[in-house]
């Protein structure tokens, strides 16, 4: 199976504070991957690693089998920010104005969307079941639509992988069932590889195919047992102390 | 109508009906950035350009052309290096400008000519001006058109607008050179003083409005050269100095539809409590 991303020990610090050191999982085309951890773990570091926003200070990334550094086909990397449009949601903007714009490298430089880029726009917002809100403002919307307009958003370029951080802040318990049975939904049907940065380990861990937990600098990967353990609080110690660690990107797939 | 008999009104319409056009296509996206004071900024270091300009007797628009392109450069270099601060940026550079207008201005042999440019003086604009006026809004109309879908999107969502492959750089080089190029020549016409409130009122007026960033677009415009309109004809008829009527009747309008709504809405639900 072709690996979507890859992540060899990598280690990252911001200035002198590390975050993570020797850092390594590989993410495989089709899967759904929950990654969890404490507020200030590092988890959005590591997502901003992925994106290129961020160099590791030592370590390599890959996606699609391409090096980070040379990898120019972002928009096959959908991403998800945290906090969606809580900084903006007053923007004048339609759903279907939002979604259209990220359709971009399809349309070009200076050009002008055409009927096609109508029809991928309506295709992608009947996806997340928001066709019947296309024309109306994001602001007007509630937060479970508005992480819907941001999902469609990124769908319209049919990505490899989705980048999603913390979906689920801010939104109500009902559409937070919707939005994860709407991720499995779109990783069952299509394909679409998925990689989830939450804490809500409880709810996400019954969709997910895996689980990673940042801790204390490193990543780990949580079997059904260490979740359960996990949702318990039965733990005292840090996690990586009991749990065999991943590193160096060794290959775990195919695990569970 | 007497009014257009005059040469200077005739002018006077033509160009603050441009202007009305082009002021918010570049005020909506810097609204939408949260950089409303930039026109502030900008307008007042034009002031720096323009008293260099009456020093070396040189163009004094051309002068706040150049001032102005600078201290856009420099707001954006700076909004750089403090991204969540990036109002600040806009601060220093208007200390700055307004402080080298202050001195400079003290060099300035015709005072009269310099006040021009605090409040405008759209009734005097010479050919040239005219010219330039009409160069610039062809220039600042097709670039917004051009760049409409990358303009939105980086005011949306500057990271998102990278993933996505928009030139960032390149599209905020351009919108900070138009904008710079933009507040210049409106100086000179509805006056340094009061550009900001033209780049900012209309579009808070189309916001309340728009159903769409398209309809906002729209609104904002047809506000604008609604204000224009009217405030040039007031300022004909009732002797008032153009610029100064043209932002008060913006603002009154501003006041107007944000009392109205209010009332609507207030009405609306006592409707619907009966
Ligand atoms: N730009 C930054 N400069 C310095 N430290 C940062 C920066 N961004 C985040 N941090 C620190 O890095 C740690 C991880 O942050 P983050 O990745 O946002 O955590 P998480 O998303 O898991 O809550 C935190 O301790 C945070 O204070
Ligand atoms: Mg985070």
């Amino acid at each position: 199976m072709s690996k979507v991303i890859e992540v060899n020990n990598v280690s990252f610090s911001y200035g002198s504070e590390p975050i993570f050191s020797k850092v390594g999982f590989s993410v495989y085309k089709g899967d759904f991957v929950a990654i969890i951890g404490a507020n200030g773990a590092g988890k959005s570091t590591l997502l901003k690693l992925l994106l290129g926003e961020l160099a590791p200070t030592s370590g390599s990334i890959h996606l699609l089998n391409q090096d980070i550094h040379h990898f120019k086909d972002w928009p096959k990397i959908g991403y998800v920010p945290q906090n969606g449009f809580s900084a903006n949601v007053n923007f004048p903007a339609t759903a279907e104005e939002i979604v259209k714009a990220n359709l971009f490298s399809q349309i070009g430089f200076l050009r002008f969307p055409k009927k096609e880029h109508m029809e991928k726009t309506k295709h992608s917002l009947e996806l997340v079941d928001m066709a019947a809100y296309s024309n109306r403002l994001i602001g007007n919307l509630s937060g479970g639509q508005q992480q819907r307009v941001l999902l469609a958003r990124v769908l319209v370029n049919d990505p490899e992988v989705m980048l999603l951080d913390e979906p689920t802040t801010g939104i109500d318990a009902a559409a937070v069932q919707s939005l994860y049975q709407l991720l499995t939904r779109l990783n069952r049907e299509t394909g679409l590889t998925i990689v989830m940065v939450t804490h809500d380990i409880g709810r996400a861990s019954s969709y997910v195919s895996k689980t990673l937990c940042l801790e204390e600098g490193s990543l780990v990967k949580l079997d059904r047992d260490q979740i359960n353990d996990e949702l318990s609080h039965k733990h005292k110690h840090p996690m990586k102390n009991r749990l065999q660690q991943i590193q160096g990107g060794e290959d775990n797939h195919g695990d569970f | 109508m007497a009014i257009f008999e005059y040469d200077f009104m005739r002018r006077a319409f033509i160009v603050g009906i441009l202007l009305a056009i082009i002021i918010p296509c570049i005020g909506i996206i810097v609204v939408l950035k949260r950089l409303s004071m930039i026109g502030d900024a900008l307008s007042h270091t034009s002031l720096a350009g323009v008293a260099a300009g009456l020093i070396m007797g040189i163009n004094p628009i051309l002068g706040a052309i150049a001032a102005c392109i600078a201290a856009a450069l420099g707001i954006e270099a700076i909004r750089k290096r403090i991204p969540k601060y990036s109002e600040m940026s806009i601060a220093i550079i208007m200390s700055a400008g307004v402080g080298l207008a202050g001195v400079l201005s003290g060099f300035v042999k015709n005072a009269a000519n310099f006040n021009s440019f605090l409040f405008g003086s759209i009734v005097a604009i010479s050919d040239f001006e005219m010219i330039l006026v009409a160069c610039i809004s062809c220039a600042v109309i097709l670039a917004f058109i051009l760049l409409y879908k990358e303009l939105f999107y980086i005011a949306l969502d500057e990271r998102s607008a990278r993933l996505a492959g928009i030139p960032v750089k390149t599209v905020n080089f351009i919108f900070t050179i138009l904008t710079a190029v933009t507040v210049s020549v409106a100086a000179r016409t509805v006056g340094a003083l009061i550009i900001s409130s033209l780049m900012v009122v209309p579009v808070a007026c189309a916001m309340e409005f728009g159903k769409s960033y398209k309809q906002t677009v729209l609104y904002s415009i047809c506000f604008a050269v609604f204000f224009t309109v009217v405030g040039l004809f007031l300022a004909y008829y009732a002797r008032l100095k153009p610029g100064g009527t043209i932002v008060l009747i913006g603002v009154f309008c501003l006041v107007l539809i944000l009392f109205a709504k209010k009332i609507m809405a207030k009405i609306l639900l006592t409707m619907n409590k009966l």
